[in-house]
């Protein structure tokens, strides 16, 4: 690409990039008009419906479907029985071990049910209403079992087992005996018993994180179509089409081509419709195949808390020592994971981001993390934005807190004394790339909010810091040049909150097109090559450089036909901002929509593509700094004023990156101060719903207040890094150490409702 | 399955008659009979808003009113806001100031904001987040689209002024 003028890498001068344009959706999703995954609707269709266990641990003794298929109205009923069963629980996929014969156990129980709402049987039927009192007529008998919902309770050796066959691997090395722990991790740098020996103050505490749930407003929902020639369809809210149609593939024993995967328009998912887990789609297909007929299952809200993929309570023990002088000398911890009702760890990785990151703002000369995956009576646990690392974000930046307390030091100068840097060593053995730790801990220090004096009684500042390493991964993109000089763009990256645009924003800049010249779309998985999964903060940067490579992919190819125009070389042909200019002749210049229009007479159409595999993407920082306000009556906690502070590599569309810093951060207040599964001692959960697991509502927040520091980041050619994710992560630990300021204690239990609250207090 | 009843009731300004289930909510009306797929259902139990519609001028949860109910009534969606001169000022709004995330709550919020806007001139950012304490967001962290009601508010006046003068 020697031969283009336009330069990317470094520059700031761009036409786009940076700039603020309307969606491309936007007005689809203001008027009504954009179809969800609910919103699907063909000739012929039925309504599918879960038959679900009432018991959170039993076996299934028998399930009796008759009296549900001869209902009114019912055209199909399916159990475990009608799947072909994967055995194999090595078999391999999209990257990550997946055990297909869990995945399949989990969408229809074959054995035995492990939490409440466990599907064992689905109908199909007329009506959604028929589909439900059709369900209600399957006969299924159990012989009920103890549950444990808890992870201390779960490792005790007299627990109830969930799997029976389930043998610890601790250190790749197998256990002895059947066990709830299903793997246990380690990381270990330099030798942490000198570095504590070394430490003048040493801190140390035990805590809990609640399980929680991602919260998205649309229910899980898809439609699916089994032709008699073999041809399914599917159309489904999914974070990744590719990875749901390669699962489908493997749970069905159906080849890839044969199933076409259509997104639907995403109504929130955060990690929790990640294709890795899936709930109805392969449950869809068989009833759509024995029907014979469309087949569309809806959850309902209590579903979705019973049923999906809600995060990982933890607990957690950390330590941490630091010299006198305020270098921290070493930190310890011990990570304890509720996996739900299926070994999960290995599965979405998030021990690896737990461990990988809990510390990684910080460089420590020695350190250790085990980390412990144990299954209890709960659904599946999955990821959650930033999987892994909000629950053990929330003890690190703690005790970072209470170092600072007992050392008398600032707490952003305690933690700028101990910053990493490009190439610090993390206790996993990785290594920082290019980096903006300090610059963003500097413009926190100097932020108008940080310099603010604190009001008045019973107020206190918290602040924390966390980081996300980010991803890159397999994207696919084409371009096609249309006659009056417009573009259509095609990725293969599901779009959760405005990446079609940052998308095609990265390729107008190459194009030197303003954006309303581009139309951008979604393909389905016939229309587009391999894309990963929107996951991982990756779709920006990842689709962004599939983008630039297709249009310089398509600047090349109209080169060459502009090259044809003027009877010219191609080396003599150069393009800058739109235009077409070659020396010779005496000069000439065509602009891209005059060369556009003359695509017919100089060959053909004009598609530009790429596949891209882009390696060594930035992780991101992020600084948060909360003012509250407890009331020490009721224990009640008002945020008066919130900060994020986070290094966004290049904001391709900064009101798009002010919104993931914002969405981000109220999510972790409500993580902080309000959400969470309750569950009695059966293990019924107590508050599936959202009058009982309260989000935070537009009245529980202030505005959150946002700086975007700038530090490019690597191997992007505007230096963009992944945004999505660590803005989740600080809430939690900021908002406790807070509450320390404005109250004097600690709460260690997620979430700090009031009564922890009081409870810490000692006033209850 | 129960006799279905006739329901003729105007629906974003249109006189409407469709047949349903006694058991059927308004908003399963709207969605499954009517086709008018732009109210969400998030919850079906009253506590995510993302179903509000404005039934004869008050902001409803579609899923808590049965389709049987609005006999003779008055129903505006969010495909009621624009016609074809373009987006309703709220929605331009939401549109300028990048309001919406995945957009699913974004009915709904429209549905109450214009409720709200159609009472006030000039509500304060606490009024305004009280008002839509009702309507659950889980993207955005209702920075945004507080600002876009506030901004609307203004644009709205200002219309009005216009049309005075």
């Amino acid at each position: 690409m020697s031969q283009d003028k336009h330069s990317l890498a470094g520059g700031t001068n761009y036409q786009v990039v940076g700039t603020r344009p309307p969606r491309h959706d936007a007005p689809d999703k203001l008027t009504g008009r954009a179809l969800f995954g609910p919103d699907t609707k063909l000739p012929g269709m039925l309504y599918g419906k879960m038959v679900r266990s009432p018991h959170a641990h039993a076996h299934i003794r028998s399930i009796d479907t008759r009296r549900a298929a001869s209902f009114p109205g019912v055209y199909a009923v399916v159990t475990a029985q009608d799947f072909r069963w994967n055995e194999d629980p090595g078999a391999k996929l999209d990257e990550s071990a997946i055990n297909f014969a869990y995945l399949q156990e989990n969408m229809l129980a074959r054995e035995k049910v492990l939490y409440v709402g466990h599907p064992v049987a689905a109908v199909a039927a007329s009506s959604n209403h028929v589909a439900e009192e059709a369900a209600e007529l399957v006969d299924v008998q159990y012989d009920v079992l103890p549950a444990v919902t808890d992870v201390g309770a779960a490792m005790r050796p007299d627990a109830p087992l969930l799997h029976e066959h389930l043998i610890t691997q601790s250190l790749s090395k197998p256990g002895q005996r059947p066990s709830n722990v299903a793997s246990h991790f380690q990381h270990v740098k330099g030798d942490p018993s000198q570095g504590f020996a070394q430490a003048e103050v040493i801190v140390e505490h035990e805590f809990t994180t609640s399980t929680v749930h991602q919260g998205y407003i649309e229910p899980q929902a898809c439609t699916a179509w089994w032709g008699l020639d073999g041809n399914l369809k599917v159309w489904t809210t999914t974070q990744g089409a590719f990875g749901m149609r390669d699962q489908l593939a493997k749970l069905l024993h159906h080849p890839m081509s044969s199933i076409l995967v259509i997104p639907t328009e995403v109504g929130g998912a955060f990690g929790g419709k990640l294709p890795i887990f899936i709930f109805l789609e392969a449950v869809a297909a068989l009833l759509s195949r024995k029907a014979n007929r469309p087949v569309k299952m809806i959850m309902t809200r209590a579903e979705v808390f019973l049923a999906t993929n809600p995060t990982s309570g933890a607990y957690l023990k950390a330590k941490m020592g630091a010299t006198r002088e305020g270098r921290i000398t070493a930190v310890q911890a011990e990570l304890y994971f509720e996996a739900g009702a299926y070994p999960s760890a290995s599965v979405i990785g998030y021990f690896g981001f737990a461990m990988g990151f809990m510390f990684a703002p910080y460089d420590l000369p020695h350190g250790q993390i085990d980390a412990y995956d144990v299954v209890v009576n709960k659904p599946r646990t999955a990821a959650y934005r930033a999987p892994g690392v909000t629950q053990v974000n929330f003890p690190a930046e703690q005790l970072i807190d209470e170092l600072a307390v007992k050392l008398g030091m600032d707490p952003i100068a305690f933690r700028l004394k101990n910053v990493v840097h490009q190439g610090s060593e993390l206790i996993d053995g990785t290594s920082h790339g290019s980096i903006g730790a300090e610059e963003v801990l500097r413009a926190a220090q100097s932020s108008g909010h940080y310099g603010s004096p604190l009001q008045g009684p019973h107020h206190g500042r918290g602040v924390a810091q966390g980081y996300w390493g980010n991803w890159g991964a397999h994207s696919s993109c084409a371009i096609s040049v249309n006659g009056d000089g417009t573009v259509s763009l095609v990725s293969g990256s599901i779009d959760l909150s405005g990446t079609r645009t940052t998308v095609a924003m990265q390729a107008a800049e190459v194009l030197g097109l303003s954006l309303e010249r581009i139309k951008s779309s979604v393909g389905d998985t016939d229309s587009i090559g391999y894309t990963e999964m929107s996951g991982g903060s990756r779709t920006t940067f990842a689709t962004g450089i599939a983008a630039i490579t297709a249009a310089q992919d398509v600047v090349s190819q109209m080169r060459g036909r502009a090259a044809l125009l003027w009877g010219v070389e191609v080396q003599d042909v150069s393009f800058d901002q739109g235009i077409f200019t070659t020396h010779r002749g005496g000069g000439r210049q065509m602009t891209f929509a005059e060369v556009a229009e003359r695509l017919a007479e100089t060959g053909g159409p004009v598609t530009g593509r790429a596949n891209v595999d882009p390696q060594g993407w930035g992780g991101a920082f992020g600084t948060h700094i909360v003012d509250v306000q407890v009331d020490p009556e009721t224990g009640k906690v008002d945020i008066l004023r919130y900060s994020v502070v986070q290094d966004v590599g290049k904001a391709v569309h900064p009101s798009y990156v002010e919104g993931q810093m914002q969405g981000g951060a109220v999510q972790g207040i409500g993580w902080a101060l309000y959400e969470g599964y309750q569950y009695n001692a059966r293990g019924d959960m107590l508050n599936p719903g959202f009058l009982d697991y309260k989000i935070p509502t537009a009245l529980d927040v202030p505005m959150i207040e946002t700086i975007m520091v700038e530090v490019p980041g690597p191997n992007h050619p505007f230096g963009v890094r992944g945004v999505g994710e660590i803005p989740i992560v600080p809430p939690p630990a900021a908002l406790a150490n807070a509450i320390y300021r404005a109250t004097g204690v600690r709460v260690t239990d997620l979430p700090m409702t009031p009564v922890r609250i009081l409870e810490a207090m000692g006033v209850i | 399955m129960s006799a279905k009843t006739r329901v003729n009731a105007k629906i974003n300004g249109e006189q409407v008659e469709f047949l349903c289930e006694p058991r059927q909510s308004l908003l399963e009306c709207l969605r499954d009979i009517l086709g008018l797929t732009g109210s969400k259902e998030g919850c079906n139990d009253g506590n995510c808003g993302a179903c509000s519609v404005l039934l004869n001028g008050r902001v409803v949860n579609s899923c808590l009113v049965l389709g049987v109910e609005v006999q003779g009534q008055e129903v505006i969606t969010v495909e009621g806001l624009a016609d074809w001169r373009g987006l309703h000022p709220l929605q331009q709004a939401f549109l300028d100031h990048a309001a919406l995330q995945c957009g699913y709550c974004i009915p709904g919020i429209l549905i109450a904001s214009k409720a709200l806007l159609d009472r006030e001139t000039n509500p304060s950012e606490e009024r305004i987040r009280t008002w839509l304490a009702g309507n659950l967001c889980r993207c955005t962290g209702y920075d945004k689209i507080v600002r876009a009601v506030q901004d609307a508010a203004a644009r709205l006046k200002q219309a009005r002024r216009e049309v005075n003068s």
